[in-house]
Order: C-alpha cells, then structure tokens, then sequence
C-alpha cells in the first residue's frame, strides 16, 4: 500500500478524521447485514420491539427448521449447479474461440470480433421477450438449459475478450518454438496456452460465477417449476409465503448470503481482483 | 452459433416484434406499424421510468462517484485497518441484488423494521417509506449507493496504486495544499478511472431490475418503475411481446447511443 494523498507524516487530527468517517461508512454498510442476522435469532414480538440489538431470548429453532428442510439445500444446489455448468461452457468456449482470434489469422476476423463485442453494449434484458419465445419453441422452456444457454451466449462478449487480450500477451516466441517442433493448433491450445493462462481462467470464473450464482431475472422468466428454483428466485417464493414473518425471512436470507460472505472472506483477493480488474482489463 | 441464435437473434426479433401486436402465441400477424411505440410513449408509467432510470443515473454519477473516490483517497493512507475497511465496504457489491433488496426492504419496515425501531426512539410517527409515492424512489436510491459504492471505490483504489508519488511531492514542495494537489494532480491523472467508473455506473443503472423487484416490485402505483421493471410488468407477465420488444428496442436504442457516443467523446484517449 503506498500513501499517494501525503509524503508528510499525519498528524493526530487527521487520523482521527479519517477513523471517524471510515467507521461511519462502515456502520452504515454493516448495520442492515447484522441486524439481518440478529434478526433470524429472535421471535416476532422481539424483533417488532427490538429490531437493533441482541436477541433477548435466542431462538434457534428459525435457523434449525431451515436447515433441516429440504427447500433451502435444492436451491442452493440448483444454483451450483446451474452456475458451475455456465462456468464450465463459457471458459472452454470463450477460451477456443479468442485463441483463434489471437493466433489465427482469418478472412472477417476483425469483423466477427466485433460482432462478439456488440454483446457488451446492452443488457439481456433488451431482448429478454424474443429469447423466452426461442427458448420456449426449442423446448427448453422449465429446464436448467433454458437458464445456462443464453447465460453462457451473454458471457461470450465480455470473456472472449479477456482471454484474447491474455493470449495476446503471451510471448509470441513460445508459439513458433512449438511450431517448429511440429506442435499443432490444438494441442498448443491444450498444452501450452490453457496452463499458462490460469489467472484469465479464474477472473473469468470468478466473473460468470457470481453473475450466474446471483442471477435473478433470466430463471424467472425462464423457470416455473418450484423444485428447479435457484436461490435468488426461492428467497422471493419464501418471502412470498411467510410474508410478515419476518424472523423466519431473516433467517432464511442470512442463510441463502452465508455461503457468498464465507467465500467472500476466505478468496478476498482473487475475488476483489477477479471482479473489479476483469471490468477495467476489457 | 450460440451466441448468434441467443443475442443477436433474438435483438433483431425485438425490432420486429416490436411493430406487431402479438400475445407470443402462432405468429406475429396483427402488424401495427409504431403503434407500440406511441403507446409507450404515452404511458405514464413507462415516461416515469424513463425519469426514474434518469434520476438514478444523476445520482450514481454525482454522488455514489464522489463518494467512492473520497473513501478510496481515505483508504490510501498508510493506517492500521485499511485491509478490513476495504473488504466491508466492498462486501454489498458480492451480494446478490434481491438479497440486498429483501435485506433493505426489512431495514425499512414500518412494523418490524430498523426505521421503525428510530421512529419509535425518537418520537416520531412511523414511515412506511416503501409505500410512499413520494418517498419510495429516495429509498431505493440509497440502497444503489449502499451496493454499489464499493465496487468504485476498487475501481478507484486501483487508479490510485498508479499515480506516482513523486509527483504528488513535487506538488508539496511547491507549496500546493491537500485540496490543490487533489484536484490538480491526483484528480487529473485518475482520469481514465472515472470515466470508467462512470461508464459502468450509466450502464449498470439502465438495467437496474433485481434490485427494484424484492423492494417495490416498481411500486406503490409505479413510482418506483425503471425500464426493466415495466418491461417485465406489462410486456412479461401480460405476455405483450409487441410492447414489451419496443421497450426492449428503446432499451437498446439507449445503450448503444450512450455507449459509443461516450467512448468517442471521453474515452477515444483510454
């Protein structure tokens, strides 16, 4: 970390300054995430009179009956399954088809780069209708394919990018060194490229894992069976269904969030990495 | 292949669709022209959501932006704790939108919520925030900065490892003040950062839709409508594929417009 704002040494008021507004910041960031999770613990009538602090009688059981249930597991493990797929699809596509525009030279290149890169510039929403009626005609309507396929197609833009702009980078010398030893396209791409990248690998990951794992409108319009809902789409049902009972609500939402803090903390790094230098490198 | 048959099919089915009426059922045969789009333009609550997405970009881009850049010029300094500070306030942004939204729509609960708790401790009559025309837009302003702040602030956390200090000691030998050598060293050559920053702050506030939906579901009676959310109100759930496509079509319209035109006038450098 290097001090860019000051080559002088701080005085007290400044440190003081500074702990006090950074402190602030992060009681109003963690305030809703922590009474969210005080809150699965209490009873109604606690909650209604003491919304901020510790529970006044710890109530497990709104934790336990979630935990013991069934529909809390099927839907995390319809979005780990759904975004480990999506994973999977958009790296060893993306990562063939920008190896081919990094090493290959072909008629129209340039142009069907281009035309990977209007997917960028809008979001799935923009045709969200045309793609519930084609996935609906090619009846894939009510099944995971009906999520991952059009996840994986939005992803292309965004990853064939990143990995063409890493395989670029990579010495051109190593390439004609294997071609002279009589290496092939294809076995350059498995024995050599892939290996060499694994950090485009995993901010790609990364990126199409939390978009997949949090994504909520495309299984909406595309899922109506309770039973294949991924997490986002079964919090809402739940909620739906408990309504005003919100001890129950919290404890599922704190639940649901568990996993995504646990890994937030454990990876910090190559999450934040993954995340925010994916958005700047493309 | 994929790619063709799932976005750039189905983004110019959109544009003809649009001009039909069609409830997604045969095939489109009821041509109408511009019909949808009159229609749209007419609708109050699609005018509100344009006014809406509007609004939340202003106040992505002249507050959240600030505000980002402030913690991050805070978090540059060499004290203890800069590591924890950065995971919380990143922490909202690895959230999934509905979480966050169902988190804040508890926040804000006249009955059971935080506000209602601060109601009550100071004396006051209890807000149903969500639930006021007025008020609700506000409400959902401020959960967009809480989940989103963080990722600019990385964003501008890594501009800033690139500024070279020795610049900023020239500035300081000079004489320059702590506001002078902000806005007439650091400020300028963060440029790039910023407008990428607000590059994804426009973008991501057209799309705005996950968020909106555990919240106000576009509510009470649409004030708090983006295009997304009336898109999957009246063109999804009503299944009018013509109006919903023309929504879509203005969406695009929108995006593409907005994205050339500011790499070509701000980001041509970059």
């Amino acid at each position: 970390m290097t001090d860019t704002t000051s080559a002088v040494r701080m005085t007290t008021g400044t440190r003081i300054y500074l702990y006090v507004s950074l402190s602030l910041v992060a009681m109003l960031v963690l305030i809703p995430l922590v009474t969210t999770a005080l809150g699965g613990f209490k009873s109604l009538g606690d909650l209604r009179v003491n919304p901020f602090g510790l529970p006044s009688e710890w109530v497990w059981s709104n934790y336990l009956d979630i935990l013991f249930g069934d529909r809390y597991w099927r839907q995390m493990l319809n979005s780990l399954f759904i975004a480990i797929v999506t994973v999977m699809l958009t790296v060893i596509v993306s990562a063939m088809a920008a190896f081919t525009f990094a090493h290959v030279k072909f008629f129209g290149a340039n142009q069907l780069l281009n035309y990977f890169l209007i997917g960028l510039m809008f979001p799935a929403a923009t045709a969200i209708l045309p793609l519930f009626i084609r996935i609906r005609d090619l009846g894939l309507l009510d099944t995971y394919w009906g999520v991952i396929l059009p996840q994986v197609a939005f992803g292309l833009g965004m990853s064939i990018l990143l990995f063409r702009n890493y395989f670029r980078n990579l010495p051109e010398e190593l390439f004609q060194a294997a071609f002279v030893d009589g290496c092939g396209y294809i076995r350059f791409f498995w024995h050599i490229s892939m290996p060499l990248s694994r950090p485009i690998v995993s901010t790609v990951s990364i990126i199409t894992f939390v978009h997949s794992w949090n994504s909520y409108i495309l299984p909406l319009i595309m899922l109506n069976t309770e039973t294949k809902y991924p997490w986002p789409l079964g919090i809402m049902v739940y909620r739906g269904e408990f309504g005003t009972e919100w001890q129950l609500v919290l404890a599922f939402i704190t639940l649901t969030i568990l996993p995504t803090v646990i890994v937030f903390f454990v990876a910090q790094k190559h999450i934040i990495a993954g995340l925010t230098a994916g958005a700047v490198k493309s | 292949m994929l790619f063709t048959v799932f976005v750039i099919l189905p983004m110019g089915e959109a544009a003809w669709y649009s001009l039909y009426r069609w409830n997604g059922y045969g095939l489109p045969q009821q041509f109408v022209g511009v019909r949808n789009f009159e229609v749209l333009f007419n609708n109050a609550a699609f005018s509100q959501a344009l006014i809406n997405n509007g609004i939340i970009i202003l106040v992505s881009v002249l507050l959240q932006i600030p505000l980002a850049l402030w913690l991050a010029m805070m978090l540059a300094h060499r004290i203890a704790g800069v590591v924890a500070f950065r995971l919380i306030f990143f922490l909202p942004y690895v959230l999934a939108d509905v979480a966050a939204g169902l988190i804040w729509r508890f926040v804000y609960d006249g009955d059971y919520g935080l506000f209602a708790a601060v109601a009550g401790f100071l004396g006051v009559a209890t807000p149903y925030v969500l639930a006021d025309r007025s008020l609700a837009i506000y409400a959902v302003l401020a959960v967009i900065i809480w989940k989103y702040f963080g990722f600019h602030m990385m964003l501008f956390i890594a501009g800033l490892q690139a500024v070279d200090r020795s610049v900023l000691e020239a500035a300081e030998i000079d004489g320059a003040t702590g506001w002078q050598k902000f806005r007439y060293v650091t400020l300028p050559l963060l440029g790039s950062t910023v407008r990428l920053s607000i590059f994804f702050a426009v973008i991501g506030s057209l799309q705005l839709f996950d968020l909106i939906m555990p919240l106000t579901g576009g509510g009470p009676s649409n004030s708090t409508q983006t295009m997304v959310t009336f898109l999957y109100t009246y063109g999804v759930t009503r299944m009018q594929v013509g109006l919903g496509s023309a929504v879509g079509v203005v969406l695009f319209v929108i995006c593409v417009t907005l994205a050339f035109g500011y790499k070509r006038i701000f980001m041509r450098h970059d």
